[in-house]
């Protein structure tokens, strides 16, 4: 919205969109194979991305609207490149409660594709209480939920530094370049050869917040890819028809003028 | 209406125009009556319903309230901070010069009786829960409440001090029902 | 005569055409009705927005029926439209995008009517209809924001029905009876999801009555004089078909862009937060075709005895009100803005005033902005109250061309197809 006025009201006004920025820096310039037009999703950095996920953020986090089944082939455009067994493993090592049985009591079994991917914590009492108060947001949506996106999941999982001198940090925050204000709950999840890929992809800082920025751009909208293709057909097939109808409007119109 | 439309109709069928007018007249308006009396289940209907209102006031018992301490009900989903102010406090929040106030207040103009603070738990900047009511919070520089999330602190009357938040926290419709209860809403 | 063409098909629709003359009607209205010849791409629009009416109410149509009014559920269902619904992702982005487009295609529809004066003598009541489907459109718009219950919509939803409260003596008793509670909730998102479905059709049936009042006197045209005989006009079919669909097609294009390569540019991120009544967002910002109005109501300072709050909402409403007294307003007998040499200015100087307005709106109201929205709503006020009746009376307009026909032979016409 920010952006369509900005775009509208011109020249004049960006001067002083510029001056607005100012407290956080810009976010870097990276780009994922998922971007522009003909973007496509680049499965192993997806993969590679889950994999960060479950070993480190799905500690605290969840994706609440994934389920196991997205990852695989049945999924919202295609999953993340999982078969089907792999999936339906996957979902084995959850421990769901379902019920309630013929006793009438609630029991706990091993997931099953078609479940909710399993969430840390089950409520946001819960979640709260075990991060000193502070409540880490659902991640299924956040690479949309964000202004920035991507890049802005990208910037943050790289942006802890030492606060500056005369900055007051409060009890048990951290101190990050790119969070607005500055001081976010969340310690810093990611570091160098914190996960080792079995792809054997290096594990760098850059390169996990890269992979788990991809798979978070993949959780908030699987069917990304399927889009760009479609859009694709439609462009082509809208600029045959827009050429026609203008011939048979010259056509029709020529004795008019 | 028209009279000289109809046929000059005499005798025991009277059609006098001033009574014809005056039943017409009678009629319209009562119709009209009838309509606006449907309309109004219709509109009524819009209005917040037994379960909503059931949860529109909350009693709270203040007895078991010591000197000092704070604590949270929820109003309307609403965390709302009830505040059993020792003297100090109270003193504290009377001194202040109304000038060097973001939002001028006179703490006499925030509460019901000195020793109770009622307010809405909510900061004022972007609502979050202000820390505060437990002894062991950080309660800032003016004894008040402290919020985490962008450092807004408010002093013993609630109103805003330092911080970005631009006004007071909201004072909660209330009464007292007797010397130890209250009821919110 | 109208009768004959449907003689001439078939019996059977011969027989029904005695009995219910559809057939006659369509003929009359829509292949033989007798259009200006001289219409340029800017009278494209109207039909734009027809489409798009049609667009947003199927589209709407199939999303109802995966979508679930309830504030636990809402935001979820929306969810799962996007991800588990077949097709559910391309439904909504065209829903979404097509709210769009559809204040794009009548606001440029406003503005051209704005510099033909096509809203003169005789067609006043045209006009007027219009400015109710617009404020019909906006608020079916409003209410179908609040329903993916985001956090931009459940405080979008705040802070637009709190505006009632503005309302002297029974402004608090109305807005609780617009929320059915005591804040935003789980009534307000039933209610408005029971309005946002009606009154789509609503607008359908003032659209038949707009169109009805267009064709009693005809559509005006860019040299905003009346036809004066058979030379000046072209059945609308096919001339006109075939020119609203190669419009159509340049429009789908754009409209395809935004639907596949950014379906989220025109909307806030905040919105895919779900709505949490204890956390304000950093920022409320309505969508971008509603924040020159937003503008508005948070420029008007206190004045006199009435409070910023009440003025504001009488400055957004009076902005809107403007346009249906605007036909008395203007007293110029020329209808083109291409006949008229300062009101042709001050027209391009009215669009860009709102769009100051919508950039001033999607800022805070704070320093220079609150200046610059100052500026910018007065001058809207005084364009409209004082600018344009004066210029009806001391503007000197140029001559008119003395048919369209004439017009359109000596190629007079050509600067008002530049427009």
């Amino acid at each position: 919205m920010r952006k369509f006025a900005l775009a509208l009201a011109g020249a004049a006004a960006l001067t002083v969109g510029a001056a607005q920025a100012a407290d956080e820096p810009s976010l870097p310039k990276v780009t994922w194979p998922n971007d522009g037009v003909f973007g496509t999703f680049d499965r192993a950095s997806l993969q590679r991305g889950f994999q960060i996920y479950k070993e480190v953020c799905s500690n605290c986090h969840a994706l609440q609207h994934l389920h196991y089944r997205d990852l695989g082939p049945g999924g919202p455009g295609g999953g993340i490149g999982f078969t089907d067994e792999e999936v339906k493993a996957l979902a084995e090592q959850a421990q769901v409660t379902d019920g309630p049985n013929d006793q009438g009591e609630m029991f706990q079994r091993p997931g099953r594709p078609y479940d909710p991917i399993a969430r840390p914590f089950p409520n946001e009492q819960a979640a709260r209480a075990a991060n000193n108060g502070a409540l880490p947001p659902d991640l299924s949506l956040i690479t949309k939920a964000r202004e920035g996106g991507a890049r802005y999941v990208f910037a943050l999982l790289q942006g802890y530094t030492d606060p500056p001198p005369d900055m007051k940090m409060g009890t048990g925050m951290n101190y990050n370049l790119y969070f607005p204000g500055h001081q976010i709950a969340m310690p810093q999840p990611l570091s160098d050869g914190q996960v080792t890929f079995s792809d054997g992809t290096p594990n760098t800082l850059t390169q996990e917040a890269y992979d788990i920025a991809a798979f978070l751009t993949w959780a908030a909208e699987p069917t990304l890819e399927v889009r760009h293709r479609m859009g694709t057909k439609v462009f082509l097939f809208l600029l045959v028809l827009t050429g026609l109808f203008y011939v048979v409007k010259r056509k029709v119109w020529a004795e008019v003028h | 209406m028209s009279d000289t439309a109809h046929p000059a109709g005499g005798g025991a069928h009277g059609a006098d125009p001033s009574r014809r007018d005056f039943l017409t007249l009678t009629a319209a308006a009562l119709g009209a009556v009838g309509l606006g009396s449907v309309a109004w289940p219709f509109i009524d209907s819009m209005n917040p319903a037994k379960d909503t209102l059931a949860l529109s006031t909350t009693e709270v018992d203040l007895s078991p309230v010591a000197v000092g301490q704070r604590v949270t009900v929820v109003w309307r989903g609403k965390p709302v901070f009830i505040d059993h102010r020792p003297p100090e406090e109270i003193k504290k929040a009377e001194e202040v010069d109304l000038g060097e106030l973001r939002d001028p207040q006179k703490d006499s103009d925030r509460v019901k009786k000195a020793e109770w603070l009622v307010v809405v738990g909510v900061c004022t900047h972007l609502g979050c829960i202000p820390l505060g009511q437990k002894d062991t919070d950080d309660r800032g520089p003016f004894g008040g409440w402290f919020c985490p999330c962008h450092g807004s602190i408010y002093d013993t009357s609630g109103r805003i001090r330092q911080g970005p938040a631009p006004a007071n926290l909201a004072v909660p419709p209330y009464a007292f029902g007797s010397d130890t209860t209250i009821k919110i809403g | 005569m109208a009768a004959a063409p449907a003689k001439q098909k078939s019996k059977l629709v011969g027989w029904i055409d005695h009995r219910l003359p559809i057939f006659s009607f369509m003929e009359h209205e829509l292949n033989e009705y007798p259009t200006p010849r001289n219409l340029n791409y800017w009278w494209n629009y109207g039909s734009l927005a027809g489409i798009m009416l049609v667009i947003m109410i199927a589209s709407g149509i199939f999303l109802a029926m995966a979508y679930t009014p309830h504030k636990d559920m809402a935001f979820d269902s929306v969810e799962r439209i996007m991800r588990d619904v077949n097709y559910g992702w391309l439904l909504r982005y065209i829903h979404m995008n097509g709210a769009s487009m559809f204040f794009v295609v009548t606001y440029i529809h406003i503005f051209r009517g704005l510099y033909f004066g096509s809203y003169k003598e005789p067609r006043e009541l045209l006009w007027i209809i219009g400015v109710v489907i617009l404020l019909t459109m906006m608020a079916t718009a409003f209410m179908g924001y609040v329903l993916p219950w985001g956090q931009m919509s459940y405080w979008g939803a705040t802070v637009i029905t709190n505006l009632f409260s503005a309302i002297p003596l029974v402004g608090d008793w109305i807005v609780t009876l617009l929320w059915g509670g005591f804040t935003v909730d789980n009534p307000t998102l039933n209610r408005f999801f029971s309005l946002h479905y009606l009154l789509p059709f609503v607008i359908v049936g003032i659209v038949v009555l707009h169109l009805i009042a267009l064709h009693q006197h005809g559509s005006n045209n860019p040299l905003g004089i009346d036809r004066k005989g058979p030379q000046d006009s072209i059945p609308f079919h096919p001339y006109y078909t075939v020119k609203d669909l190669f419009g159509l097609c340049v429009f789908l294009l754009v409209y395809a862009a935004f639907v596949f390569y950014a379906p989220n540019l025109l909307g806030d991120p905040a919105n895919y937060i779900p709505a949490n009544p204890l956390q304000t967002p950093a920022e409320i910002v309505p969508e971008w075709y509603f924040l020159p109005f937003y503008a508005i109501l948070r420029s008007v300072p206190n004045i006199l005895f009435i409070p910023a709050k009440l003025a504001g909402v009488l400055a957004m409403f009076g902005a809107i009100g403007v346009l249906f007294i605007l036909p008395w307003l203007d007293r110029s007998r020329v209808r083109s803005a291409t006949f008229r040499p300062l009101y042709k200015w001050f027209f391009w100087v009215l669009v860009l005033d709102c769009l100051v307005l919508g950039y001033v709106g999607a800022n805070r109201p704070e320093g220079m902005f609150l200046v610059l929205g100052r500026i910018a709503t007065l001058w809207y006020f005084f364009h409209f109250l004082i600018l344009v009746p004066l210029l009806g009376v001391f503007e000197r307009p140029r001559p008119l061309p003395t048919s369209i026909s004439s017009a359109v032979l000596k190629g007079a016409a050509a600067p008002a197809m530049e427009k």
